[in-house]
């Protein structure tokens, strides 16, 4: 069943996509499988080994069921400090 | 109620104003860590950094870590601020203080904090190099092995 999310993009993968967030329609049902029909739409660099995700504003294991209007964020290797 | 532990800010860090305070007769001890803007990097000048932060969960997160240094260690009083945004060669990016009884535990919380702070803050940073290059850290797409570049940096 297809869902609608909003998605967030942060440092590398923001300049990748263009845009720092965006409605994304799709019938992936986690995260992961989210990621990896982004990756592949717009080429990202960053597999999701490298990332983590946020699902409605916490920390989410990939594996995590995406509900329709889920907020998801794509959190490249974190440099803080 | 709740003390906020951690912080963002998009404005200079003034550690006189933030350390008053965590004044507390009861401390004997006060240990502050400042990270700076540092003028190079893997053997690249750098004239600035800018930090992008997503600041509901960092900010989450940064409370997360400051209240697991209070319960491992016999803390009074601890803060922790990050910088957003354009900062300064020479400026400082994170700012942490922890006043305990005695230095063991103010020197351990302190640590803690920002080693931490470095592995788990949802905080990114793009550095601006000499000549107009930049490049976001811990970014690049494949290192040896497939891992990050490993951080070649010696404390000083």
């Amino acid at each position: 069943m297809k869902k609608t999310l909003r998605l967030r993009y942060f440092a590398i993968l923001r300049e990748q996509r263009g845009l720092d967030e965006e409605a994304f329609t799709t019938g992936s049902s986690t995260a992961a499988e989210v990621y990896e029909e982004l990756r592949a739409l717009h080429k990202f660099t960053l597999p999701s080994e490298r990332l983590r995700v946020a699902v409605n504003g916490d920390f989410a294991p990939w594996s995590a069921a995406i509900l329709d209007g889920d907020a998801l964020a794509f959190l490249p290797p974190v440099a803080g400090g | 109620m709740k003390p906020v532990d951690f912080r963002l800010t998009d404005r200079p860090i003034d550690p006189s104003a933030l350390l008053a305070g965590l004044a507390d007769t009861r401390a004997g001890a006060c240990a502050t860590f400042e990270g700076r803007v540092r003028d190079q990097n893997d053997g690249r000048a750098v004239g600035s950094l800018d930090y992008e932060a997503f600041a509901p969960l960092a900010e989450k997160e940064g409370g997360r870590i400051v209240g697991e240094a209070r319960e491992k260690f016999h803390v009074i009083g601890a803060l922790c601020v990050h910088r957003t945004g354009s900062v300064a060669l020479g400026d400082i990016s994170v700012w942490i203080a922890v006043t305990a009884e005695h230095r063991g535990a103010a020197f351990d919380a302190c640590r803690y904090i920002i080693d931490e702070i470095k592995a788990r803050l949802p905080i990114w940073k793009k550095e601006h190099y000499a000549g107009g290059a930049s490049e976001w850290i811990n970014c690049a797409a494949r290192g040896p092995g497939g891992d990050p570049p490993a951080p070649a940096r010696k404390m000083k």
